[in-house]
């Protein structure tokens, strides 16, 4: 089943019915079995729309995506493909649908059919995995905004998916909760070879992908390394992106002479760089 | 229309076992035409500060005085003084309810019992701080438009109340860059050209580095450090001991003075900071 | 801060009653409905006086917490006791006064109504203080899934009541946010007459719906991500069983219907 973990979008588009211009147009990638792609774009970029695609919450009207082996189009995969491709929303509390913790872990598990004995030890191991043990019969209610993130996170692990989609998971964090729910999903996507997509708008978190497609307009414009795709700040900032501060000073540096090397996204690489480029007497 | 917080203790749930302190002794000033940025961690205090600041909740201990008046003291008039203060809550777009964009900045200015021509004076007055077109969006419904517009509607309805001071908590949380440059722009426009004092919280030491002629640092309730923002980003060591980051480009340039290099302490700035690194490297070429 | 409301009644400490199986709650409340109803004696209600006051005792729930039950309920209980006490024909004078006429027939039979409200609501208020919402929300739904047959929705049922008491937290959380965004812009909700006091919930309420009507459609596209396709199929974590102490309560309730039962026959 993990060999054909890849997501694919073949010439994808999709209109929302209420509107003229197409939210994504002939869109094609290929997502490799544990990468950890983001997806980088501002609001109303089709983003979004991309990532309800590949959990088939949305059906392409044209062009198809095929996700761990499964076309989203074939209905009665429906199930299929989503226990294997699960998904993060933005809005921490608009997911959670229990009351206690561990039942909310549970709800994947028991929409599946799940044996019962089974359950617990998967449930266990997931909010292991995602550091809530602590937590497991309180009440969402009472969590902060990243802890709710990653009972979420394990409400999918439960269901042991290949596939994670973000969706803008840490857009109503605070800069603790980002970090928390960033750290949780890449040591996921590491020890346990998840797949994720993470779409997001901001910089700072694409940075540390292995893979950047910055989507405007309902296409694909630039994809690539994130030091590939940041390198290119005019054009960036051009589609209202931010890039890392240290790339954009370093590009503003190489304008004015300085022969500083392409690819600079952190404070450490650019210290390192000057300390070649003007060594201490 | 200074604002003084005088030895300012909040608890909540106070006599049950549940009693925690929010605010613990918190005093300071902010003056006119001030541009005041309060940071801190979640929890540390901030909101439950500038709710105080027009009266939303009452201190356990201690006084806010608005322009010299005691906000809850016996003889005030609450209702005018909290009305020169305009708060902006974490993600107001939660809070439009009528049925056009003008009809809802109206709804501030209807309160204070203006007259159905200052009302609309106010409301042109407002959609122009925040930039949205009267002609095109006055008449619109709230509803229909994007976040970062909503948003700012929100903002224009507590700016129709001309107040003296606004006070914004997380004006940028959740909106993309665009939305977040757009509302920065409007801030800084209103703190130069109609010489509103602000306050704002916020979590973004980019904003704050852009914005802000003074930082307010809050941890566990309590004021840890004042200063410019040349003076606190400099002191990288005490912010991270409280789990706050400092902008970039101080972070470069404490790592390069760490290593040895001549720069000054208290850049904070990238483009201070590629001044000082064209100047090492011209320097370093040279011999 | 509205974090630390209790959720209804409950309160949650852990006992033998409090460990029943909903299901055999729910049905044993009705019974004991049926036994407060049949009881024709003051022999009766003080079997039952007796009944209520031992599982109250045994599920750790102070008296004083099932008669705080009554509060809402008082001004009803206060008018049934008077309506009957000055209404009901008797021969044994007791007061007679102006156009009040109080009999000892009156008296008797007002106490007797006010009593039988009073226990039915202390009844029910043993269940609810027992019994946290969520696991009263599965005995509900395993007691009704026989009715599934006639097509009547009772795993949509205990599925509504579930996020219903998962988001009244999270709703009352904002509509506190909500109302204090609308007195910093100088709405006033708390002077004024019925109507414009009820204008003023304008701002408050549609920002509510829209939140809520929001959260619901967020709620239902993170469901079906979730594989949820309704109440088919579905195995569920909490799986209630039916103990030894569950077959006790039965017979202690069988026990006290009998009596009561034989009280109105010989008494």
């Amino acid at each position: 089943m993990r060999s054909d973990s890849r997501v694919q979008l073949n010439n994808v588009s999709y209109s929302y019915e209420e509107q003229a211009s197409p939210a994504l147009s002939g869109v094609s990638a290929v997502i490799q079995p544990g990468e950890f792609v983001a997806v980088l774009g501002h609001n109303g970029s089709g983003k979004s729309t991309l990532a309800k695609l590949l959990n088939a919450l949305y059906i392409p009207t044209e062009g198809n995506v095929v996700v761990c082996g499964y076309n989203t189009r074939e209905e009665k995969l429906v199930w299929e493909i989503r226990r294997r491709a699960g998904m993060i929303f933005q809005n921490p509390d608009n997911q959670i649908v229990a009351t206690v913790v561990k039942e909310d872990v549970a709800f994947g598990l028991e929409n599946l059919g799940v044996p019962t004995e089974e359950m617990i030890p998967r449930i266990e191991s997931a909010l292991s995995a995602v550091r809530m043990s602590a937590c497991a019969d309180k009440a969402p209610h009472m969590l902060s905004g990243g802890q709710k993130q990653r009972v979420a996170i394990a409400g999918i692990l439960a269901m042991e998916p290949s596939v994670i989609i973000a969706d803008e998971a840490t857009a109503m964090l605070d800069p603790s909760g980002r970090k928390e729910v960033l750290e949780t999903i890449r040591s996921l996507n590491r020890q346990k070879g998840i797949t994720v997509v993470w779409i997001t708008h901001f910089m700072e978190e694409a940075a540390l992908a292995d893979r950047v497609l910055v989507v405007t307009d309902g296409v694909i414009r630039l994809s690539g390394t994130p030091a590939e795709v940041f390198d290119r700040v005019d054009e960036m900032r051009e589609m209202h992106l931010d890039v890392p501060h240290m790339t954009a000073l370093a590009g503003e540096l190489r304008e004015a002479g300085m022969p500083l090397r392409p690819g600079i996204l952190t404070v450490e690489e650019l210290a390192e760089e000057v300390e070649n480029l003007c060594p201490l007497k | 229309m200074p604002i003084e917080v005088s030895h300012l203790t909040h608890c909540y749930s106070e006599g049950s076992a549940l009693r925690t302190v929010a605010l613990d002794d918190v005093s300071f000033r902010i003056e006119d035409g001030e541009f005041v940025g309060i940071i801190g961690h979640t929890g540390s205090g901030k909101s439950t500060l500038v709710q105080h600041l027009n009266g939303l909740l009452k201190p356990t201990s201690g006084q806010v005085f608005i322009d010299g008046e005691d906000l809850n003291g016996e003889h005030v008039n609450r209702r005018a003084l909290r009305q020169r203060i305009g708060l902006v809550f974490q993600y107001p777009e939660y809070q439009l309810f009528e049925e056009t964009v003008a009809k809802d900045i109206a709804f501030g200015p209807k309160n204070q019992g203006l007259s159905a021509d200052d009302i609309k004076e106010r409301v042109r007055y407002a959609m122009d701080c925040v930039h949205l077109d009267y002609d095109k969006y006055a008449e619109r419904s709230p509803f229909e438009l994007s976040g970062g517009q909503m948003r700012r509607v929100a903002i224009a309805g507590v700016l129709a109340m001309r107040p003296s001071v606004l006070i914004l908590d997380e004006p940028t949380a959740g909106l993309d860059p665009r939305g977040r440059d757009k509302i920065l722009t409007m801030l800084e426009e209103l703190h130069g050209r109609e010489h509103v004092t602000i306050l704002m919280v916020s979590h973004s030491m980019d904003d704050m580095a852009r914005l802000a002629t003074r930082l307010v640092v809050m941890s566990e309730g309590k004021i840890v450090a004042e200063g410019t923002p040349r003076d606190i980003f400099s002191r990288e060591d005490m912010m991270t001991s409280i789990g706050l980051d400092v902008p970039d480009a101080a972070r470069l340039c404490a790592c390069l003075r760490a290593k040895g290099y001549d720069l000054p302490a208290d850049l904070f700035r990238p483009e201070e900071l590629k001044e000082q690194l064209l100047r090492l490297w011209k320097e370093g070429s040279a011999c | 801060m509205l974090n630390n409301i209790t959720m209804g009644q409950y309160y949650p400490v852990d006992s033998r009653v409090h460990r029943l199986d909903p299901r055999i709650k729910l049905i044993l409340t009705i019974v004991f409905i049926v036994a407060v109803f049949m009881a024709k004696t003051f022999a009766g209600y003080a079997l039952i006086l007796g009944f209520v006051w031992l599982t109250s005792r045994l599920a750790n729930v102070p008296f004083r917490m099932l008669l705080r039950g009554l509060k809402p309920l008082r001004l009803i209980i206060i008018l049934t006791f008077l309506l009957n006490l000055f209404f009901t024909a008797g021969d044994t004078l007791w007061v007679e006064f102006w156009i009040i006429r109080i009999t000892k027939e009156g008296f008797l039979q007002a106490a007797f109504y006010s009593l039988r409200l009073v226990f039915l609501v202390i009844g029910t208020s043993l269940l609810t203080l027992t019994t946290s919402p969520v696991s009263l929300s599965d005995g509900i739904e395993l007691l009704l899934t026989p009715l599934k047959k006639i097509h009547f929705p009772a795993h949509e049922l205990a599925m509504m009541m579930t996020i219903a008491l998962r988001f009244i937290p999270t709703l009352l959380e904002e509509t506190d946010k909500i109302m204090k965004a609308q007195m910093a812009r100088g709405a006033d909700f708390e002077s004024g007459n019925l109507i414009s006091r009820a204008k003023a919930m304008v701002p408050l309420l549609v920002p509510l719906f829209v939140s809520a009507f929001r959260r619901a459609g967020d709620l239902a596209m993170a469901m079906e991500s979730r594989c949820y396709h309704g109440g088919d199929g579905r195995t569920r974590l909490r799986v209630l069983k039916i103990t030894k102490n569950d077959w006790i309560a039965c017979g202690v309730m069988a026990a006290l219907l009998a009596l009561i039962i034989l009280e109105g026959i010989f008494l």
